[in-house]
């Protein structure tokens, strides 16, 4: 096994570990506490009605716009990543290119301040 | 025989050292929630819990075995594996995290290359159990707080990558241990002291604390996204917020306030080992989440986005460039 | 051999869960499904020593995709039994399509050889992985020599960035909006008034 790996390997004990940790108490409360569900306790919570309808509605068109905003920036955050910790070696260049880069990008953001995308109302 | 014995030899050695993490984490975790209700009390000229025990120090237990005994609620229009599975991912998720933070020099359970990615990536998974809780419970308050709090943690997530990017032009490595290596002259803290306000309210955000509770907005959504929980699955989801708490300030901690390195390396400071001031500067940052909390009003919710994307996300790119620029101008550039 | 071991439980979860994608009736399950083989295949990358790729796997895919994924399925309200009426109908088409791609899989693959040279060397990474770190090797490379693809990926992310917003951006005209440079700027000499007021004069 290489040296590499062996690092990695505590981490899979380790999610084992967490995973069996929270099953446990899961399992653990449904044994020690009294269960004695009725109809009125398994409704949802709401003021006093019986729910309406399914909750699982429609909604802002604007929580898909941040979702797919926030997948371009990570992008660009994972581009920056190794250039963070190479730059000593790419230099000038990969400075400037790097900059151009961010130039591209600090144009869709001006595009979408000016456009009102950031807006919440 | 003798062929398999130093797998098991060091199959037990790692055991061992992630009950080490775990169980202090754990009492850790019972302990903040006291610290919490202490430090608010005094803070409001309260007493805080006093009953159980001396001082009330058994009341986080007394709640523990509380929340242990009661019935599991399983509502009837509920998906009943994913409604499980959420409190009990965000817990998982809270532990294997610390897989990576280096409490010494050396003391660290796996000291992988790509550290700061690996938390990175482990924090950006946390809005996984409250989408997931949200959408289970089949609950109208538990929708709109799962659906609030993902679109503020994921807000708030742009400018935590900027704000690691800054520090890592500052190491050129992603390994944390390096990271706390490269704080020996001076603690990041101090010439990146913007980032190090955004990250820290970034991390207010990120793990939906005071000022930015809307996701469980008592006042208006009765608890967010759990609110049809109850007994232990309501705990994991409890613990797994503590525990985050915990992890972000020793991430804060390793970033910035120069991890387990005393402030100044002379002689009665650098006798205290390592360990120590690491959690000491965890517990400090600690108190800030404890005195923000009961300092701050609640944001609106068009202010909590406004802030995130109109005011952290252009600063803190902005000094990504300045720092890159200062930093290949005047050659400081790590190796 | 506990890599072996590891490598075969990874490889036979990834397939498993991408079964499970297009087979499992509840398209919730079928994201989450998605995000086990995201994590599977991420593992496999470690396995392979790409470690930078695995973590970038994650935060991208498992930790910006997915949500939008999830957020896409989970509260859309589609019917999907409705959709699901439709695929004897359209089942002619979509095998058809699936031919010409695997056709032209087999087309590339044929036409391409490997020179004995770069088939030794593919098994081992340039530089070796014990003196640079992966990502290091990768930074060292994206941003000088391949240039030009990384500004066409800046550029891809621009295009995507603007279409996103034509296209579900609606500007609404009957909300109040907060100006927080207004309400800055206002002083409170412009807007309150202290006014004396005389004995059973009112203002």
């Amino acid at each position: 096994m290489t040296e590499l790996l062996t690092e990695y390997l505590p981490i899979l004990i380790f999610l084992m570990i967490a995973i069996g940790l929270a099953a446990v108490m899961v399992i653990a409360s449904l044994i020690v506490g009294t269960q004695r569900p009725d109809s009125e306790k398994l409704s949802a919570y709401e003021c006093g009605f019986e729910a309406f309808d399914d909750s699982r509605g429609q909604f802002d068109v604007r929580f898909y716009l941040v979702a797919i905003l926030f997948i371009i920036f990570d992008l660009e955050v994972a581009f920056l990543f190794p250039w963070a910790i190479s730059l000593g070696e790419v230099g000038a260049f990969g400075f400037w290119s790097m900059m151009v880069f961010l130039g591209v990008l600090t144009v869709g953001f001006i595009y979408e301040w000016n456009k009102g995308a950031l807006e919440w109302e | 025989m003798s062929a398999i014995d130093p797998y098991i030899l060091s199959g037990v050695i790692i055991v061992a050292q992630i009950l080490a993490i775990v169980v202090p984490l754990l009492v850790a975790v019972a302990y903040l929630t006291y610290a919490e209700r202490k430090v608010i009390g005094a803070i409001q000229l309260r007493k805080g819990p006093n009953v159980v025990g001396p001082f009330g120090l058994l009341q986080p237990f007394a709640d523990g075995i509380k929340l242990l005994a009661k019935e599991t609620i399983l509502p009837a229009g509920a998906n009943k594996l994913i409604f499980i599975l959420a409190p009990m991912l965000t817990f998982i998720l809270s532990l294997i995290a610390w897989a990576v933070i280096p409490f010494d020099d050396g003391m660290v359970l796996a000291d992988i290359n790509v550290g700061v990615l690996y938390l990175f990536a482990i924090s950006s998974l946390g809005v996984y159990g409250v989408i997931m809780a949200g959408w289970a419970s089949n609950s109208k308050y538990a929708f709109l707080g799962a659906l609030r709090s993902a679109a503020q943690m994921v807000s708030y997530e742009v400018s935590l990558g900027f704000v690691i990017i800054s520090v890592l032009l500052c190491v050129g490595s992603l390994n944390l241990s390096d990271i706390v290596m490269a704080q020996k002259t001076v603690w990041f803290a101090i010439p990146l002291f913007p980032m190090f306000v955004v990250f820290f309210i970034s991390v207010l955000a990120e793990t939906n604390r005071a000022p930015f509770d809307l996701p469980e907005g008592e006042s208006e959504l009765v608890a967010g996204y759990f609110v049809e929980y109850s007994s232990m699955s309501f705990a994991l989801f409890f613990l797994g917020e503590y525990a985050n708490m915990i992890l972000m300030s020793a991430i804060t901690a390793v970033l910035f306030l120069g991890g387990w390195l005393p402030p100044i390396d002379i002689a009665p400071l650098n006798w205290i080992p390592g360990p120590i001031w690491f959690f000491l500067k965890i517990a400090f940052v600690l108190f800030f989440f404890l005195w923000v909390r009961a300092t701050m009003p609640r944001y609106r919710y068009d202010q909590l986005m406004r802030l995130g994307w109109k005011v952290f996300l252009p600063l803190s790119l902005f000094w990504v460039v300045l720092t890159a620029g200062v930093l290949v101008t005047f050659g400081l550039v790590p190796a | 051999m506990i890599q072996a071991l590891a490598f075969y439980l990874f490889a036979a979860v990834t397939v498993a869960s991408g079964v499970m994608v297009i087979s499992s009736r509840n398209p919730v399950h079928s994201v989450l499904f998605l995000i086990l083989a995201f994590f599977n295949a991420a593992a496999l990358f470690v396995l392979l020593g790409a470690e930078f790729l695995a973590m970038i796997l994650i935060v991208v895919y498992v930790g910006a995709v997915a949500v939008l994924f999830l957020f896409v399925v989970m509260m859309l309200d589609i019917n999907f039994v409705e959709l699901r009426q439709g695929f004897a109908r359209y089942l002619p088409i979509g095998a058809a399509i699936g031919l010409v791609l695997l056709a032209e899989i087999f087309l590339a693959v044929g036409a391409w050889t490997v020179i004995p040279v770069t088939a030794d060397s593919s098994i081992t990474p340039i530089p070796p992985m014990n003196e640079v770190t992966n990502t290091h090797a990768l930074g060292a490379l994206i941003y000088t020599h391949y240039v030009y693809l990384f500004q066409t990926a800046g550029l891809i992310l621009l295009v995507a960035m603007i279409g996103a917003i034509v296209l579900t951006l609606r500007s609404r005209s009957d909300v109040k909006r907060q100006s927080v440079d207004e309400q800055n700027a206002r002083r409170p000499e412009d807007v309150v008034e202290v006014v004396k007021v005389g004995r059973g004069g009112g203002v």
